[in-house]
C-alpha cells in the first residue's frame, strides 16, 4: 500500500519538478509547490525532490528547514500563520491568539485532528497598519478581532475557501479590489507625493531612457544623488555604474521586494498601486547595466499580489515595454520574472536574496566579491529596493534637477514612510526627505508619544528629546518603518518582542549573531523576572557591542540595536526593574526543585 | 601573624579536586604555615567556626542541599573559588541536563535494564534534586575559577598562594587545562 | 610589475601576495591570527569570526578580507582579545562541551584556543541544549553536542571529497550539521579517510575505536599553544 503511494508520489513530484525545468536553481519554487500540494515537505518528499532535481539531499533538507513557510511536519490544509510583531501585540494580539486556539481547539504549533487547520507564529507580514493580522491559506486577514477569528474558523470548517471569507469580510481600497487581487488589505495611502504616487504614464521613463545612452542614464541617476531606499543609503547611480562595468557573464537586475523589517510596508503599497513604475525602474536599470533579465524577489507574505503582478508584466510585454526590442529600442531585450520567497527576514539582505533565488538557504555571502561583481549564478547583479527602482524611473523620466528639489542636502527626493502604532492615521506617507520626526508625528496624528522606533527593530528607538532629528541619511535613516509608541506602552515588552524577532530570524551562520541574539533575549528575561542588576545592563551593552563589531552581516550588526538604543535613550525602563544588589544570578531554588517536589510529594522547608 | 582561614567543600563532585589539593605534596607544610583549615572534608570540621577568607568549591549543584551549602559558603567566605569542571560547568553530572528529570529517574530506578522491582528513592533524608545541574556561578557569585578535571595541584597551589599573598599568580600555559 | 602587497601588521612591515586573505598573508609573515572555522585546504567560511582583526580602524574577518596595499592591521589589542574570548566562550556555552571525557581533548582547536586566550570560565550562562548523536554508521559518528557549526566538514565534503553528503539544517541557534540521508550517516558514503571527517576541529566527527590513543602530555596542544607553528615561521628581524 505504502509502496504504491510512494510510487504515485514520485510521479507527482517528478511532474512538479518538471514544471520548473528540473532545475536545481529553482528549488525554492519546487519545494513551495510541494508544500502547497501536500501541506508539508516530508522526508520521502525530500528524497524524491533531490532525485528529480539531481541535487544533494542535504541541500533540499537544508532549504526546507530554513524558511518559515516550509515544513517537514504536516501543516493543516488551511495553515494559519499569525504575525507576532510588536505592533500586533499592541493591537490585541494576545486576545486574537487565544481566540484562534479556542476556535481551532489546538495550541500554536499543533494541527487539528482532521488536518484542516494548523496554528503557527510568523514574523511581521507587512500589515503593521492593520494589525493583528494573519496569513490563512496564504491570504492576509487583517484587523483581526476574536469575533472575526471565530467566524473565519467557522467558515473554514464549513468548507468555505479563504477567498470566500475575504469577500464576506470585505475587500480593501484601491487595487486591493482589483479582480486579480481581491484582498481585504487596505492601502492606507495617506499622503501621495510628487515622485512615487503621482500620475505616471506607462513607458514614459523607459522611452526617455532608451533615447539616451546607458552611460547617460547612469549619469542622470548619479546626478540625482538617489540613494538606496532600503535604509543603508548606498548611492544608486554608483551601484549601477559598478554593475555596468563589471566583467563577465550576463548582467541581472534584482528588485528586492522582501521587506521584512517589522513595521515596514511601503513595498506592499507601491506594488499594489504602482507596479508599472517599479517594473519600469527595473527595465530602465536593465538598459543602464546592459542586462536581459530582471527578477522581482517577492516575499511569500505578498503572494496575494502575485497573479496581479504577473498580469501587469504580461500587459507590459504586450505593450512592447518588455521582451525583445523593449520600447522600440533595437537590440535591447529585457524581461522580468517573479521569484517567490518562502519566509525569511534575512533574505532582504541582498546576497541572501541571491542565494535564495539560486535555490539555496538564505545565508548571506561574504564580501568581497560584491553582488555587482559576482552575484546571481556568479554574474554581475544589481540588487535594488522596490522604492529605489520606482524613484530611479522618475529620475530618468524627469531629470535629476526635478528630483533633487524634493529633498535636502545629501538626501534628495521623497521617502516613503510606513507609519504604524499609536497614531490616528497609520499608513503610507510620501514625504520629502529631511523632515523632523516631530512634524511627521503631527501629520500622522500621534498625540504625546513617548517613543518612536525609526527603521524598525534594527533601527533606532528615540525619545521626545530627539523628535527634532530628521529623517534622512545623515541623521535618522530608515527603510520606511516608523512605529509610534504612546505614553502607556511598556517599552520593555516591545524590546523583548524585538529580541525574540532577531533570535528567530538569525540565519545561524555566524557565532555572534546566532548566540548573541539568544543571550540578549535571556538577559531581558532575567531583568523582567526581577533578577537584573546594574551589572546586567553593563553586560547587555558589552555583549551588544560584540555582536555589532563581529557579526557577518547587517542582521547581526544591528540585532542588538533595540537593547543598545533603549539603554541609551530609555534607561529608566531598565532602572525601574533592576535591583540594587551588586550581583544576582537569577537562580530560584523553588523553581529548580518544583519538579522534584511534585515527583516526591516533599517540599522545601521555608528558609 | 594571623593565618588566613580556608574552607572547602565538595558538592556534586567526585572529590577528585580535593585529591588534587592534597597532591601539592610537601608544599602542604608551607600551606599549613599560611592557612588554617576551617570547615572542610580534609579535617572533617562540619561547621564554620567563623568568617573565612577563602572558600574552595568542588562540584556543581544538583540538589537543594548543594545549593544551601553553597549559599552558606558564599555567606561565610570573603572569596569564593570554583575548583574544577563540575563547579565551573556542571561536569559529568550535568550530562543529565538535556534530559527531563522524571525521564532520568525512570531510566535509573524503574526502566533500566538491570533494575528489578525498582522504585524511585524518596527517603525524607534525601535532598530534593534540581531540574538540572547548575554551575556554581549560576547560583551564587563566584570570584575566581580554576578549570580542570581536576585542576592540577600546581594550578591550585599557584592560585592559592597568589590569593593569600596578594600577588598576581603566574600561570604558565601548561597549567590551564580543562581535562 | 608589483606582485607584492605591503601592509603593516602590529606596526611591522609585512608583505603579501595578490589573492591572499589577511589571514593567509599573516600566516606567511609568522603572525598567528586566532581562527576556528578556517582551514588551509578549504575556502573560508567566515562564520566563527574569531579571526576578527582591526583593519584601518574597522573590525573585519581576516579569513574573508583580501589583503591590500597599505592596510594597517592590528591583531593583538585588548579589545580584539576580549572579542575573541567572547566568541570562543559563546561556542562553549552554546553546545555541551565536556572536556574531561572528550576523545578530542588535547587535540581540540576550540579548547586550544580557549587555553591560548586564557579563558578560565565563560562569562555567559550555559545553554545545555538538546543535541543529537548520529551513531548510525559503523566507523564514524557525529556528536552534535560538541559541534560548533563551523561548517568545515560541509566545505571539505564538497570541495575536497567531492561528495556533498553533509550540510546545515535549521537556522539560528537551532542550526545543525546533518548527513544527507534520511538514514543518517549510515545512508551516506563516508569513510575515516575522508577530508570531511578529518577537518573537524572539535570532537564532533569522530572515527570509532581511535579514542585516547595519544597519552596526556603528548597531545597536540599539551605543551605549545595553538598557533605556535605559525609563529615559528616569523622571519628573524
Amino acid at each position: 500500500m505504502q509502496e504504491i503511494n510512494l510510487k504515485a508520489l514520485q510521479g507527482e513530484i517528478k511532474a512538479i519538478a518538471a514544471t520548473e525545468g528540473n532545475q536545481r536553481t529553482r528549488l525554492i519554487n519546487v519545494v513551495r509547490k510541494v508544500q502547497a500540494a501536500y501541506g508539508q515537505v516530508s522526508d520521502p518528499m525530500i528524497d524524491l525532490i533531490s532525485e528529480a532535481l539531481s541535487m544533494p539531499r542535504i541541500e533540499v533538507e537544508g532549504v526546507v528547514s530554513f524558511y518559515h513557510f516550509l515544513s517537514k511536519r504536516k501543516l493543516g490544509r488551511m495553515p494559519v500563520f499569525l504575525n507576532s510583531s510588536a505592533v500586533a501585540e499592541m493591537m490585541g494580539l494576545k486576545e486574537v491568539a487565544a481566540a484562534f486556539e479556542k476556535a481551532a481547539g489546538i495550541k500554536f504549533g499543533e494541527v487539528t485532528p482532521d488536518e484542516l487547520l494548523s496554528l503557527s507564529w510568523t514574523s511581521c507580514i507587512g500589515m503593521s497598519d492593520q494589525e493583528p493580522a494573519a496569513l490563512i491559506g496564504g491570504l492576509p486577514f487583517v484587523r483581526l478581532t476574536p469575533e472575526k477569528v471565530f467566524s473565519i474558523i467557522e467558515g473554514l470548517r464549513s468548507g468555505k475557501s479563504p477567498q470566500e471569507l475575504v469577500e464576506k469580510l470585505g475587500v480593501g481600497d484601491g487595487n486591493n479590489a482589483h479582480p486579480l487581487v481581491r484582498s481585504m488589505v487596505n492601502n492606507h495611502l495617506q499622503l501621495s507625493g510628487q515622485v512615487l504616487f503621482s500620475s505616471f504614464t506607462n513607458g514614459a521613463a523607459l522611452r526617455k531612457a532608451v533615447s539616451l545612452t546607458p552611460e547617460q542614464v547612469i549619469e542622470e541617476v548619479k546626478r540625482s544623488r538617489l540613494r538606496g531606499r532600503g535604509g543603508a543609503g548606498f548611492p544608486t547611480g554608483m551601484k549601477w555604474d559598478f554593475c555596468r562595468k563589471a566583467q563577465g557573464g550576463e548582467h541581472y537586475v534584482f528588485c528586492n521586494a522582501d521587506e521584512g523589517e517589522p513595521g515596514t510596508f511601503t513595498d506592499r503599497v507601491l506594488l499594489t498601486e504602482k507596479p508599472e513604475l517599479v517594473f519600469e525602474g527595473m527595465t530602465v536599470a536593465g538598459y543602464a547595466i546592459d542586462a536581459e533579465h530582471g527578477i522581482l524577489y517577492l516575499r511569500q507574505e505578498y503572494q496575494y499580489l502575485l497573479a496581479y503582478l504577473e498580469d501587469v508584466l504580461e500587459k507590459r510585454r504586450t505593450a512592447g515595454l518588455l521582451g525583445k526590442n523593449c520600447a522600440g529600442k533595437a537590440g535591447f531585450n529585457f524581461d522580468i520574472r517573479i521569484q517567490m520567497g518562502a519566509g525569511a527576514y534575512i533574505c532582504g539582505e541582498e546576497s541572501a536574496l541571491i542565494n535564495s533565488t539560486e535555490g539555496r538557504r538564505g545565508d548571506p555571502r561574504d564580501r568581497p566579491p560584491f553582488p555587482v561583481q559576482s552575484g546571481y549564478l556568479g554574474n554581475p547583479t544589481l540588487v535594488n529596493n522596490v522604492e529605489t527602482l520606482a524613484a530611479a524611473a522618475r529620475v530618468v523620466e524627469n531629470g535629476a534637477e526635478w528630483y533633487i528639489v524634493f529633498g535636502s542636502g545629501q538626501s534628495t527626493g521623497t521617502k516613503l514612510l510606513s507609519v504604524s502604532g499609536d497614531c490616528r492615521r497609520p499608513g503610507v506617507y510620501e514625504l520629502p526627505m529631511g523632515l523632523p520626526v516631530r512634524m511627521i508625528l503631527a501629520v500622522v496624528g500621534a498625540e504625546n508619544p513617548q517613543a518612536v522606533q525609526v527603521g524598525g527593530p534594527s533601527g533606532t528607538f528615540i525619545a521626545e528629546k530627539d523628535f527634532d532629528r530628521k529623517i534622512c541619511y545623515d541623521d535618522l535613516s530608515t527603510g520606511g518603518a516608523l512605529i509610534v509608541f504612546g505614553a502607556d506602552r511598556d517599552i520593555m515588552s516591545i524590546v523583548y518582542n524585538f529580541a525574540c524577532f532577531f533570535e528567530s530570524e538569525s540565519c545561524g551562520w555566524c557565532v555572534p549573531c546566532r548566540v548573541g541574539t539568544r543571550l540578549l533575549k535571556a538577559k531581558l528575561e532575567k531583568i523582567n523576572q526581577g533578577n537584573g542588576t546594574l551589572r546586567d545592563l553593563a553586560e547587555m551593552e558589552q555583549w551588544g557591542k560584540i555582536m555589532k563589531s563581529t557579526s557577518r552581516c547587517g542582521l547581526g550588526q544591528t540585532a542588538a540595536n533595540p537593547e543598545l538604543t533603549t539603554l541609551a535613550n530609555f534607561r529608566s525602563i531598565y532602572q525601574h526593574r533592576i535591583k540594587e544588589d551588586e550581583y544576582l544570578t537569577g537562580f530560584d531554588l523553588k523553581t529548580a526543585v518544583a519538579e522534584a517536589c511534585e515527583a516526591t510529594g516533599r517540599y522545601l522547608q521555608d528558609e | 601573624m594571623v593565618k588566613a582561614k580556608i574552607a572547602t567543600t565538595s558538592l556534586a563532585g567526585c572529590f577528585g579536586c580535593h585529591m588534587s589539593i592534597l597532591d601539592i605534596d610537601e608544599r602542604i607544610l608551607k600551606l599549613a604555615e599560611l592557612v588554617e583549615f576551617d570547615k572542610s572534608p580534609i579535617n572533617d570540621i562540619k561547621r564554620f567556626s567563623g568568617q573565612c577568607d577563602v572558600g574552595l568549591i568542588e562540584g556543581g549543584c544538583c540538589n537543594h542541599e548543594n545549593v544551601e551549602v553553597l549559599r552558606a559558603f558564599r555567606k561565610r567566605c570573603n572569596i569564593l573559588v570554583s575548583v574544577g569542571e563540575c563547579a565551573l560547568m556542571g561536569g559529568l553530572p550535568a550530562l543529565r541536563n538535556g534530559i527531563p528529570m522524571t525521564e532520568c529517574l525512570k531510566e535509573a530506578y524503574l526502566d533500566g535494564p538491570s533494575v528489578v522491582d525498582g522504585s524511585i528513592p524518596n527517603d525524607p533524608e534525601l535532598p530534593l534534586i534540581l531540574d538540572k545541574v547548575y554551575p556554581c556561578h549560576e547560583v551564587v557569585k563566584i570570584d575566581y575559577f580554576l578549570p580542570g578535571c581536576p585542576p592540577s595541584a600546581d594550578l591550585i597551589w599557584e592560585s592559592l598562594v597568589g590569593l593569600l599573598t596578594g600577588r598576581e599568580a603566574d600561570l604558565p600555559y601548561e597549567l590551564i587545562k580543562y581535562d | 610589475m608589483s606582485d607584492k602587497i605591503k601592509f603593516l601588521m602590529e606596526g611591522k612591515e609585512c608583505t603579501g601576495k595578490p589573492g591572499q586573505s589577511i589571514l593567509q598573508a599573516a600566516d606567511d609573515n609568522g603572525v598567528y591570527i586566532p581562527r576556528l572555522c578556517y582551514h588551509p585546504d578549504l575556502k573560508p567560511g567566515g562564520s566563527c569570526r574569531v579571526c576578527t582583526v582591526n583593519v584601518n580602524g574597522r573590525n573585519m574577518a581576516a579569513c574573508t578580507t583580501p589583503v591590500a596595499d597599505g592596510m594597517v592591521i592590528l591583531n593583538e589589542t585588548e579589545e580584539l582579545r576580549d572579542l575573541r574570548r567572547a566568541l570562543v566562550e559563546m561556542l562553549f556555552i552554546e553546545g555541551n562541551h565536556y572536556c574531561p571525557f572528550c576523545e578530542k581533548s588535547g587535540n581540540c582547536e576550540l579548547q586550544a584556543l580557549a587555553y591560548r586566550l586564557k579563558i578560565m570560565a565563560p562569562r555567559f550562562p550555559y545553554m545545555f541544549p538538546e543535541r543529537k548523536l548520529d551513531a548510525t554508521h559503523p566507523a564514524i559518528f557525529i556528536d552534535g553536542n560538541r559541534c560548533i557549526q563551523c561548517g568545515r566538514c560541509v566545505r571539505a565534503a564538497e570541495e575536497v571529497d567531492h561528495k556533498p553528503i553533509l550540510g546545515f539544517i535549521g537556522r539560528g541557534v537551532a542550526m545543525r550539521i546533518k548527513a544527507g540521508s534520511s538514514k543518517g550517516l549510515a545512508g551516506v558514503e563516508i569513510g575515516p579517510e575522508d577530508a570531511c571527517v578529518k577537518v573537524c576541529p572539535v570532537g564532533s566527527i569522530i572515527v570509532r575505536e581511535t579514542a585516547y590513543r595519544t597519552p596526556i602530555g603528548k597531545r597536540t596542544y599539551d605543551h605549545q599553544p595553538i598557533g605556535s607553528d605559525i609563529e615559528a615561521r616569523a622571519p628573524e628581524s
